[in-house]
């Protein structure tokens, strides 16, 4: 399933309502092109919310570290909202659980910045 | 190669639709073969994860180049080859993804995974002269929770 990506406001963070795969080839660059579109505009406060998202590859976590990166070059911060099951579990191997905050619930991802 | 043993090779152009194409072609193979649902996810990862290593890594993502794809399964276990057409590698020069200077690199987690998921895993020189991934997945025994109750039957197609 192609990746779409649906940025939203709450309050002065912005959401970006992920669904689809996270794969080499569009899925990557979609997310990609999001997220520097993002910053461009200003926005550094970003939380990625997963929760349809069941599968990533290496490309795609790869993308996810990029995203990440990216973000706190402007001195903002990419977090992750509602991740499944498999995506929790390749987070959890590569030991990226370590580098990215990752919230169960919205409101609780909001007020953390 | 045991008379029990069923054997299928593709050679697939060098270009990203292979990823998907060998990814499903593999799937289909092992809900055939009787794997559950979650050793399918694994096994079509790995496959994956091998033919993005092929195309990117070992041949370049040049397009003159083929991404060489068998599958053997037999009794015990299904069993994969991944060749490229490269000028190979070897598996110690891989870097730790895991090693705290590696974990925000946006590349390299891919052995890593194929490692992770399957059984047995291997990289060999490709008669191709490049490398060949060789992994490999043990069959789940019948009627044990990891099968799809589908052992032994022809592919099906998902609703």
């Amino acid at each position: 399933m192609a990746l779409h990506l649906t940025p939203r406001n709450s309050g002065s963070i912005m959401i970006v309502d992920a669904s689809g795969r996270i794969t080499l080839g569009d899925g990557s660059a979609m997310l990609r092109k999001t997220i520097r579109q993002l910053l461009d505009e200003g926005h550094t406060k970003i939380v990625l919310n997963l929760a349809d998202v069941d599968y990533i590859d290496s490309s795609g976590i790869g993308e996810l570290v990029s995203a990440y990166t990216a973000v706190r070059s402007k001195s903002g911060e990419l977090k992750l909202l509602h991740l499944t099951k498999k995506v929790h579990d390749l987070l959890q191997i590569t030991k990226l659980f370590t580098v990215f905050e990752v919230f169960s619930d919205e409101p609780s991802a909001v007020r953390s910045f | 190669m045991a008379p029990e043993t069923k054997h299928l090779e593709v050679t697939l152009e060098t270009q990203v639709e292979s990823v998907n194409l060998a990814e499903e072609m593999c799937l289909r193979l092992a809900e055939a073969a009787g794997f559950g649902e979650d050793e399918c996810y694994r096994i079509g990862m790995s496959v994956r994860e091998g033919v993005i290593n092929a195309f990117h890594y070992g041949n370049q993502e040049k397009p003159d180049k083929k991404i060489h794809l068998a599958v053997d399964l037999t009794p015990e276990k299904m069993i994969i080859h991944v060749a490229d057409e490269g000028s190979g590698f070897k598996l110690t020069d891989v870097p730790d993804p895991l090693a705290e200077e590696n974990l925000l690199s946006t590349s390299g987690r891919g052995i890593f995974l194929m490692r992770a998921f399957m059984d047995e895993f291997d990289v060999i020189p490709a008669q191709t002269g490049g490398a060949e991934i060789v992994m490999s997945k043990r069959l789940p025994a019948p009627g044990s929770p990891q099968t799809n109750g589908n052992h032994g039957s022809a592919p099906h197609k998902e609703a």
